[in-house]
């Protein structure tokens, strides 16, 4: 049975339902903010209209999470998308780290094969999360997460063609990719982690365990890895911290300086 | 006098509404209208998002608004954006099906083959040789294809179901 923020509110289940949603909400803000650097420089036009159309879809899924925390009222969704540092922050450190040297102004060099392989590392243990999601015990939460689900749909599939596509080109496309997955496989424990909260999470009924998203996952990546005929890796790290516990690096701090920029010229402003 | 307006009333009202990026269909044709409920002079409209970055949902309020107030000035709308039931695309009507070709838009596929890839005629010559040339279109909505036939670029609209 669905779950009602007033009967949370009395047994302090709330905490737990909020630490869940700052990780979704924030994991989409800052990939999607990412995603928007890439405006203009993806390979080639076609990808520019899709990549901008996928940060577009996952921006959405932010402020629908970010939305879900204002209705149990921890904020404003402005605010708690702008205003908070970045050791208030829960994204996974992976989804922050730039997407290569340069600005996106000024002389961007940045590392496509690491777009890819981020993106989809990212999205395929997302769309784990997110069926977990739809028969989340808190029913709003479970409303959103069939709507996330269909549109990740199209994202999985777009973000997987690119990854098969370009380890099966060979030669330099191939050296670039299986260097992208080591750094990616460095952080993405990060991103498979509920943090510390994450036991009442799973016990309250709002989220499978760890431990099931993580098999799942991995479950579902292997056949794409052995497709590619490249081993699966054995472990996965949390090398620059743990965002779920507020770690993380200057990249995140530039892109919230950057991001929040218009925001901070008039926090009451209506845009 | 409100009490004059009724359900239908209102339904013709926001069939006026149209779609701010396709502007040949309303909002009703899309499907998107979910619930229309009226206490005295409060009208709640339910409205259902395609996809939930769309920028236009501001503006489609806007305009529900207005649409409303143009029936009787003394109303007050209440236009929520509501997740369940999701949108999907089999909720377009046969009437926005039509319309969405007169734009140059291909209605979204009713079928999926088994690898949950689809195929679209041409909304211009109806040709079946056609190819995709981008899933990813102007709008979260839609896709960019190619017409082999008549060898026009065209849109069509991406099927969105809870089976996938």
């Amino acid at each position: 049975m669905g779950r009602e923020a007033k009967e949370m509110t009395a047994n302090n289940d709330l905490q737990f339902l909020s630490e869940l949603l700052f990780q979704l909400a924030d994991d989409d803000f800052i990939i999607s903010y990412r995603g928007s650097e890439w405006l203009g420089l993806a390979p080639h036009i076609e990808e520019d209209v899709a990549f901008s159309s996928i940060s577009q879809d996952t921006m959405g899924h932010a402020a629908m999470f970010y939305q879900l925390l204002e209705d149990i009222g921890v904020g404003k969704v402005d605010d708690l998308a702008h205003s908070r540092t970045s050791t208030e922050r829960k994204n996974a450190v992976l989804l922050e780290l730039v997407n290569g040297p340069g600005n996106y102004l000024r002389q961007p060099q940045y590392d496509w094969a690491f777009a890819v392989v981020r993106n989809y590392f990212y999205t395929q243990a997302k769309k784990i999360r997110v069926e977990s999601l739809k028969t989340s015990s808190y029913q709003p939460l479970a409303d959103v997460a069939v709507k996330v689900n269909m549109e990740l749909y199209y994202h999985l599939l777009h973000w997987k063609t690119w990854f098969t596509q370009l380890m099966m080109a060979g030669g330099d496309a191939r050296t670039r990719m299986e260097k992208a997955v080591q750094t990616v496989v460095a952080d993405f424990e990060g991103m498979l982690t509920l943090g510390p909260k994450g036991k009442e999470m799973a016990e309250l009924g709002f989220i499978d365990t760890e431990e099931v998203l993580k098999t799942r996952t991995i479950n579902a990546m292997k056949p794409i890895f052995e497709s590619i005929n490249l081993d699966f890796p054995s472990t996965f790290e949390m090398k620059n911290g743990n965002g779920r516990i507020g770690q993380h690096t200057a990249d995140l701090d530039d892109a919230l300086s950057t991001l929040s920029e218009v925001y901070n010229i008039n926090p009451v402003a209506t845009w | 006098m409100v009490t004059d307006i009724n359900k239908q009333v209102i339904v013709e009202a926001l069939h006026s509404v149209k779609d701010p990026e396709i502007d040949s269909i309303s909002i009703i044709d899309l499907g998107m209208v979910e619930g229309i409920e009226q206490d005295g002079h409060t009208v709640t409209i339910q409205l259902l998002p395609t996809f939930m970055g769309c920028p236009a949902l501001d503006i489609i309020k806007k305009n529900v608004i207005t649409a409303l107030k143009a029936l009787d000035k003394n109303l007050s709308i209440n236009v929520q954006f509501i997740y369940s039931p999701p949108w999907t695309s089999d909720r377009v009507t046969e009437e926005g099906r039509e319309r969405l070709k007169e734009f140059g838009i291909a209605p979204p596929p009713r079928q999926l083959d088994e690898n949950g890839g689809w195929a679209v005629n041409c909304p211009y010559c109806d040709s079946v040789y056609t190819t995709m040339e981008n899933l990813f279109g102007p709008t979260a909505c839609r896709s960019i294809l190619y017409c082999k036939g008549c060898k026009n670029p065209f849109e069509a609209m991406k099927p969105v179901s809870t089976m996938m």
